[in-house]
């Protein structure tokens, strides 16, 4: 590691709140991407089920 | 080789073939991009050497340059399914089109806030409107053009030629984005890759940059894929093989 402490990886000589708070937003969009398109797809299943039901009665 | 592409072209544009296809690419996009995104971002963030100038925080760059490169590849896709669409009046492409504007849209934003971020220890400041900067917020507001199109626009048919003409009209911006921190005198450093260059920076700064571009490229293709599939449920609803898919009860 290039780091010689855990401390001093986390404190990045002075620009840890700059990488953290860069690699934070960046997993936050990275996991709405992800996920968005699973509840996307959970819905979209729900929705033409309920049509194919409403239209066998 | 040409008639295997004529195949594939042919295949992608039946939803169902699509649908199929992508679903079988899908995991190994995921898994060799996760792979390689994991290995990049620990040996970037933990392994590589601080910048002599910088410090540690270019490591940014390892999230900074992947999505700022994937946010303009990504809108030349769109602008080139668009254009596709328009020509050969296929439909897969539109739908491809649509899906890949929020997620370009999202990666503009990462590439923009992950830049301001380290503009302020490098620069003293978030933001300056210089052209890199500008033309790469213009990138976003066209990719929320083309999201504001489909929202607004009722008829498919109308929204997907707005969109493909936004789209393809839009592209000029991409040349402006690349070449402006030639053009222009800028704050933005130079490009930290190109390809008819050796790099400039150590290897062992440079591989784990690789890593992550490669990674993310993969994960684009993950998201495209899924929100594709959305989309084509949808719209075959009413056809036997998306019934059969869904009376399974396997794809849920």
């Amino acid at each position: 590691m290039f780091f010689d402490s855990f401390s001093e990886f986390i404190r990045m000589g002075g620009h840890g709140p700059f990488v953290w708070i860069s690699y934070g937003i960046a997993t936050l969009i990275v996991a709405h991407n992800f996920i968005s398109p699973m509840m996307t797809r959970k819905k979209v299943i729900k929705d033409i089920q309920r049509q194919q039901r409403r239209e066998q009665k | 080789m040409w008639s295997a592409i004529k195949r594939l072209y042919h295949q992608l544009g039946s939803p169902k073939w699509f649908y199929e296809l992508t679903s079988r690419w899908s995991p190994w996009f995921l898994w060799i991009g996760s792979t390689m995104m994991l290995v990049g971002i620990v040996w970037g963030l933990a392994f590589a050497p601080a910048d002599y100038l910088q410090g540690n925080s270019f490591r940014i760059i390892y999230i900074h340059v992947p999505s700022a490169l994937l946010s303009q590849s990504a809108y030349i896709m769109m602008a080139a399914a668009g254009l596709v669409g328009l020509v050969w009046k296929m439909k897969m492409s539109f739908v491809v089109g649509k899906t890949i504007a929020p997620i370009g849209a999202s990666l503009a934003i990462i590439a923009l806030v992950t830049g301001a971020v380290w503009g302020k220890p490098t620069w003293g400041t978030w933001w300056v409107w210089d052209a890199r900067l500008t033309s790469m917020l213009i990138l976003l507001f066209l990719y929320m053009g083309v999201i504001a199109i489909y929202n607004a626009i009722e008829s498919e048919e109308m929204a997907n030629k707005a969109a493909a003409i936004l789209s393809v009209v839009g592209t000029i911006n991409i040349p402006i984005i690349k070449y402006s921190v030639e053009w222009w005198n800028t704050l933005h450093q130079p490009a930290t890759i190109t390809l008819t260059k050796k790099p400039t920076m150590a290897p062992e700064m440079f591989i784990p940059l690789m890593l992550t571009i490669i990674g993310f490229y993969c994960w684009f293709a993950v998201w495209v894929i899924a929100r594709t599939k959305n989309e084509i449920l949808w719209r075959e609803r009413r056809t036997k093989w998306v019934k059969s898919l869904l009376s399974t009860g396997e794809n849920q």
